[in-house]
């Protein structure tokens, strides 16, 4: 197999490596808020599940996480449900990355001045207007560092992928190197995954220092 | 003063509790329009409380709590129960609150800080919302200040932002919890000055404060609170003059 030949698998992989990465962002980050509501809630029951799921989900590998999701609708509920490979790997990471984002985005909220809340308040905010408008930008702004390294981490989980054996790059470049016996496409792949990352970083940083216009 | 005028705030036997322990006892007290009433007492006598149960960040568990003969809470069949929601928002336009760390919105500007919630919960215009703010602004000597972020601001200037933000909603009366204790002394002045011309435009306001001789000179009225009970009650000469044993001591204290 060419170089050329090569490169053009591993760069297909890499849009789905890229894909999986951009739907898991999309579908988890407003998730985990909702999980760190309900992690915050009054109501035990609900303050209960959220605190057992998130246990659950930080506490088992997300490789198994993958196979669980993919596997359970047919062998739980006799489900068959065609193309269902791809949807699965994002409900898997979306549901996994959410548990981990709803801590965050807890230890994020509970970091707030009391303060802020109670000025809002007497100045007649309603509790919507509150949240989205006083507290959420500044934990927004609490919450990047810790966001960027999840963001991080997931842009080498998505290799987790290949345990359902999905078109990223990971799995392609096991393939391929089966294939030629050569470790080199393995190698390209791990430079693909660092230059995606550095692209991360980079983006994260100028959002990080977007949101320094204030302390 | 103000004999006449009409009463703004009406409070009859408010209780607060915290765990089983009673940090307001049976406290009673009308404002009139016009006045300005300072509250004086020791640490942990119950003056923050009663200025937040006033204000509806804490709910009372007894008593009446009435704002232009407009109910906001009340008792029936032994409990204390608020009005609506609907109701409470109006009444809510009635006060504004200064608090002693100010509680600025970081994120947002000076002028941001001020016109946010007239726009967001009064509905004004945005412009008008400005106008509204310059003027603040001018009067309070911030006309400069208007594009800083609070980080860039002394705490006296906070504290001078955080007075016009609460008087952007034009409220009938202004309470105050403790406005110049998170301040150095050399800060402290410029905050008292703003207060004392809102004094002077006749600005109703109630003004939780250590500072003996600003309380004195500016009140139309005085209580002294101690253990969640108001022991002394009357004009800054009779205060002053008190013969109750425990305001003497008080005040003594301040006199060195
Ligand atoms: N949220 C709360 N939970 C439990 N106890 C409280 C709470 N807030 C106040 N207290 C208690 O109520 C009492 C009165 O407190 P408060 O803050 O009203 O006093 P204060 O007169 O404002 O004192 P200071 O001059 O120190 O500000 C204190 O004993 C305090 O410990
Ligand atoms: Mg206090």
């Amino acid at each position: 197999m060419s170089t050329t030949v090569m490169l053009a698998q591993l760069l297909k992989g890499m849009v789905v490596t890229a894909e999986i990465f951009f739907l898991t962002l999309i579908f988890s980050l407003p998730l985990g808020l909702f999980i760190s509501f309900g992690r915050m809630s009054k109501n035990s029951i609900v303050k209960g599940i959220s605190k057992i799921y998130i246990s659950i989900m930080r506490g088992t590998p997300l490789m198994l996480q993958l196979i669980v999701v993919y596997f359970a609708p047919f062998y739980v509920f006799g489900l068959k449900i065609s193309n269902y490979r791809f949807p699965a790997i994002i409900i898997a990471f979306a549901l996994n990355y959410a548990a981990y984002f709803a801590e965050i985005y807890r230890a994020g909220i509970e970091s707030i001045p009391v303060g802020q809340y109670e000025a809002a308040r007497v100045l007649g905010y309603n509790k919507v207007q509150t949240f989205c408008r006083i507290i959420l930008p500044q934990v927004i702004k609490r919450i990047l560092p810790p966001v960027t390294n999840e963001t991080i981490t997931l842009v080498k989980d998505t290799s987790l992928a290949f345990v359902l054996a999905h078109a990223e790059m990971f799995t392609m470049a096991k393939q391929i190197a089966a294939k030629e016996t050569s470790i080199v496409p393995l190698m390209v792949a791990g430079v693909f995954y660092y230059l995606f990352n550095l692209i991360v970083a980079w983006g994260m940083e100028r959002l990080e220092k977007a949101m320094n216009y204030y302390r | 003063m103000a004999q006449n005028s009409k009463v703004l705030l009406q409070i009859n036997h408010m209780r607060k509790c915290f765990d089983d322990v009673e940090v307001i006892k049976d406290i009673s007290l009308s404002v009139r329009e016009g006045e300005v009433v300072s509250v004086i007492g020791p640490s942990g006598s119950g003056k923050s409380t009663l200025l937040r149960c006033a204000t509806m960040l804490e709910t009372m568990d007894a008593g009446e709590l009435i704002y232009l003969d407009e109910n906001a809470a009340w008792e029936e069949n032994g409990k204390c129960v608020y009005a609506s929601k609907a109701k409470l928002r109006e009444i809510h336009k009635n006060f504004g609150l200064v608090f002693q760390n100010f509680n600025l919105f970081p994120h947002y500007s000076v002028m941001k800080n001020i016109i946010d919630a007239p726009v967001i919960v009064e509905g004004i215009s945005k412009k008008e919302a400005k106008e509204r703010a310059e003027k603040l602004l001018a009067q309070l000597g911030l006309s400069d200040k208007a594009d800083a972020y609070p980080y860039q601001l002394s705490g006296g200037q906070q504290q001078r932002v955080s007075i016009a933000r609460a008087l952007a909603l034009q409220p009938k009366i202004l309470f105050f919890d403790e406005p110049t204790s998170a301040l150095d002394p050399e800060l402290t002045g410029e905050v008292l000055k703003v207060i004392r011309e809102l004094a002077k435009e006749h600005m109703t306001m109630i003004i939780v404060t250590h500072e003996m001789q600003f309380a004195r000179e500016l009140s139309d009225r005085i209580i002294f609170m101690e253990q969640g009970v108001i022991q002394a009650e009357g004009t800054p000469d009779e205060i002053f003059s008190s013969s109750n044993q425990r305001v003497r001591e008080f005040i003594g204290k301040f006199q060195s």
